[in-house]
Formats: C-alpha cells, structure tokens, sequence
C-alpha cells in the first residue's frame, strides 16, 4: 500500500484538521458515560444481560439516526483493535474484552460509541483544536437522540449513576490535549500541574509512562464529574486551558528571545534527525517531533505540515507500524519502519512544495 | 517480561481515564478519614449493606471500587455521600443535564425551585404583583408534580 492511501485510510479529521488555538491545542475530547436502568455494570454482568445491553443499544443507535458503523470487539484481530487503541477511537479495556463489547464510528471517526466498556455506554467526541464548547454540544445531542429509545440509569440526587463512583454524575469527562514544549524547556510544568489540580482538573502526559509526557503532549481534563453543570465543568477547565495558552505562549517568546539561535539549532538537528535517520525509538521521535512541530509554529520551518506531530505520534506506534507493514514487527523491525514512515511522511511535505510528486 | 512486551509497554503507551485510580483515593479514604468513622459507629459495623439488586455489599464495593448495578446507588444512599465528597469537591448532588424522556417531574421540581428564587428576591425588592404571579406559576407546577407521581410510573 502506498503511504498516501495508508495515511488516507489511518488518518482522522481531527487529526489533520486545523482546530481554533491549534498551535498549542492538538484536540479535544469530551466523553458521557452512560447506562441502562435495568442491566448489571459490566463489573457483574451476566453474558445474557451483556448481550441484552448490546441489543437494546443497537435499537437505540439505529432510531437515533446517525450514520454509524459497529464494530464488534469479537470480530476484530488483535492488531485492528491496537490500531483502534492507539487512535484513541476504543479504551485498552474494551480492546481487552470479547463477549457483547463493540464501538459504534462515524465516518470521520470524531464520533466513537463504546458499548460495554466500563459503562454500558461511553459516547465519545473527538474534534480538532480546542472546540470544547462544540464537542460537548455534538455529545449532549447525541445522548438525547439515544435517550429516546435507551432507559438510562438516573438518579434525581445522584445524576446518571455509572459504574465507578468517579464518574456520577454528569459522567462527563472533557479533556483538551496540548502541546506544550515552551512550558516544558522553561521547567515550568512541575509548578502548573499541581496548581491545576486546585481547580479539579488533572494534567498527565498521554504518551509515555508514569511522570514523563512524550512529545511534550499533556492532557488536561476534569476530575470532578458530580455538583457542577456539564457548561460549568467545560467552562472551568476553558478558563485553565486559556491561561495555560497564555504562559506556553509566554515561555515560547522568552525562549526565542533568550536563546533563538540555540532554539532554532535544536529544531532543525531535529529535522535533520526525522529527515533523513534509519533506526529511531518512540522516545526520539516523540522529541524530534516536539521540537519540529515548535519550529513551524515559530516559523524556522515553512514546508512541513502543522498536523505532523498530531498524525505521527499515533501513526508511529506499534499497532500502526504493524498495519502498515502488513504483519507482526520486532521491536527493532518497528525502529527500522517508523524511520522509514516518518523520512516518507516528510518527503510528500517536501515534494508537494516543489509542486512536483516525485514520490 | 521479554523484549516485545517490555518494547510493548515502554513504547509511547497511551493513558486513558483508568490511570486516575480510585483505589488510590479509597485506601486514604478506609484508613483516615474521620467522616468514614463517624457515619459508620461501632455497633453497625458488623450489619454491612447489601445492595437489593445485585446483591453485591457495600464492604465489596469499597474494596472493588465499582458498583455492581444501577440499585447500588439506593440500597448504599445513605453511605455514599463522604465517599462522594471526598471524590467531587465535597458536591453530593447533581447538577447537570436531566435526561429529556425519563426527566419527567423532576424537570418541573428544578423549575419550582428556581422560581422560589426568584419569588424571593422580588419579594425582597417588594415587587409584590411580579410576586404574586410567580407564586401562581409554582403552585400550578406543584399540582401538576403530584399529578404525576400518582399517573406516570418513574424509575
Ligand atoms: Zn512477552
Ligand atoms: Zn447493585
């Protein structure tokens, strides 16, 4: 497969489209947990009654009139439900189980449905850029549409009553995923994170273990869920996510003007490094990616598209690789591959600058 | 663990929603928090709650930290507020979307409750006909919730 229609097939539209604040802003997320009155949490639930929720929830979908397609986690191989993982599109959790578990998609997959996950139901929006506002308003609709022809669990004190205690409520989970590199370079995230969790909110490094955030991605997102309105919720972490811009901003500026020759240096050793390297490991793409990404936004670098380090640090995972190769990698198969992905990737950037395609 | 897995696990792995644990918060929770101890005096300990759906008790839960089914809420209604406190900012109730459909009366309760506000304040600024109007509207919406709650089943 040529990588344009790989890439035409791999990629999302949030994560090549240009979102409001995309400099710093990759995308947003906004997730409803929801479920039916009658039926067990998938904790306990019997296979019949995981069965019973999958059927009452394909009725509700197919009334609610969406154009979505189900794929049922029994159907798919495990390297089509990595790929699913790692597009953020299904939970490592529902990859996990087979049974009566699927995921409902659009077409441009910002709309993913999680049946029997955590939840009966986990309505999910992904959409580019910081678009809260709108993502939720996508969600809430949807939820409606559903709850025409779907009982939802519902408490008058206790809001949609979901299966672990952190999500009642509003079982509103909204995240904004940033890229924050200026923060990161001016050491400033260890000052931010805990002050962010004051406002109770939450910022973790999406890619990576534990502390580190590979590619400088954090994701911020609201940890209360229970005694705020899903506005105020959205409209709180806006604030913070606003102010957040304003500092990484801030730090980009400082850094320019403190050391622009050392900065600009750094970005292009990494673009040398994408452009033209055979052998590299997901941490130094993560970091190369980071620092090729900046250089464009400050204009060091003109011919590579702003989607790269959204669209490579997904498509340069395992799973992808995989896929792209068409069959199981070794690990030091897959350095070799995502080398050879990401030298491709750049050179249609280059190429389509020239005007010419000598791909 | 061999070298595909360790590669597996290392290599840019992907953190959801599950890496905010609830265990964490519990296991603080069980051992120091004196709101625990004084809603749970000594004589009750031993008669723990069971949930009337699913069976499931309310010491399972604290150690699974998930609830079993929707009737947990009811049947541990009376325990779960610190829990939820601790959880949520010190919120216990709800305050967002009501579902459309199954909303019913609860949709007029809100209603009545945000008039009364607003009846207050008028009262205060002794703008008595404005008032009185809106008395009218919420004892209107009162008949029509006891209505309700004899006709149309709510669950
Ligand atoms: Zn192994
Ligand atoms: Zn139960």
């Amino acid at each position: 497969m040529s990588l344009k229609r790989f890439l035409n097939q791999a990629v999302s539209s949030w994560m090549n489209e240009d979102g409001p604040a995309s400099e710093i802003v990759l995308s947003t997320r906004i997730r409803l947990a929801r479920n039916h009155n009658r039926y067990a949490f998938p904790t306990v639930f019997t296979k019949e009654e995981a069965e019973q929720t999958a059927q009452a929830m394909r009725t509700a979908v197919e009334q609610a009139g969406y154009p979505l397609e189900e794929l049922k986690m029994q159907d798919l191989q495990g390297l089509e439900k990595r790929v699913l993982v790692e597009k953020h599109l299904i939970s490592p959790n529902l990859a996990e189980d087979a049974g009566s578990s699927s995921v409902w998609l659009s077409d441009q997959e910002d709309i993913s449905l999680m049946v029997n996950e955590e939840d009966h139901l986990r309505i999910q929006c992904l959409f580019p850029g910081l678009q809260l506002k709108e993502a939720l308003r996508k969600a809430l609709e949807i939820d409606d549409a559903i709850e025409k022809h779907f009982d939802y669990a519902f408490d008058e004190n206790f809001g949609y009553l979901t299966t672990c205690p952190t999500n009642v409520g509003t079982g509103l989970r909204a995240s904004v995923m940033m890229h924050l590199p200026g923060l990161m370079m001016t050491h400033q995230m260890n000052r931010i994170i805990p002050a962010i969790g004051q406002f109770g909110l939450v910022a973790r490094g999406i890619y990576g273990e534990g502390s580190e955030a590979l590619g400088n991605i954090f994701q911020i997102s609201n940890q209360t869920t229970l005694g705020k309105s899903e506005e105020d919720i959205t409209e709180d972490l806006l604030h913070v996510v606003d102010q957040i811009i304003t500092q990484e901003k801030a730090a980009r500026e400082a850094l320019v003007k403190s050391s622009g020759i050392q900065l600009e240096d750094r970005v292009f050793r990494s673009y040398g490094t994408l452009r033209y390297s055979r052998v590299i490991e997901s941490k130094e793409a993560a970091k190369c990616l980071s620092d090729v990404r900046l250089g464009i936004d400050l204009g060091f670098i003109e011919n590579v598209s702003r989607s790269i380090l959204n669209e490579l640090m997904i498509l340069t995972q395992p799973g992808f690789l995989q896929q792209y190769a068409g069959g199981f990698l070794r690990p030091v198969e897959r350095d070799i591959r995502r080398a050879s992905l990401i030298r491709e990737r750049l050179e249609m950037d280059v190429s389509k600058d020239k005007g010419g395609s000598d791909l | 663990m061999c070298e595909v897995c360790a590669q597996d696990k290392g290599e840019a792995f992907m953190n959801d929603d599950g890496a905010f644990s609830f265990n964490h918060l519990l296991a603080g929770l069980l051992n120091v928090s004196p709101v625990m101890k004084q809603n749970q005096p000594t004589q009750n300990r031993r008669e723990t709650v069971e949930c009337s759906g699913c069976q499931m008790t309310f010491d399972q839960f604290l150690k699974i930290g998930k609830f079993g089914c929707p009737k947990c809420y009811e049947s541990f209604r009376d325990q779960l507020p610190p829990i939820l406190k601790r959880l949520h900012s010190g919120n216990t109730v709800h305050q967002g979307k009501l579902p459309e459909r199954q909303g019913g009366t609860i949709h007029m309760k809100r209603k009545v409750s945000d008039l009364r506000v607003e009846l207050k304040s008028l009262i205060e600024q002794e703008e008595f006909e404005q008032a009185a109007t809106i008395r009218d509207q919420i004892r209107s919406l009162e008949k029509e919730i006891d209505g309700e709650r004899g006709g149309a089943d709510e669950s």
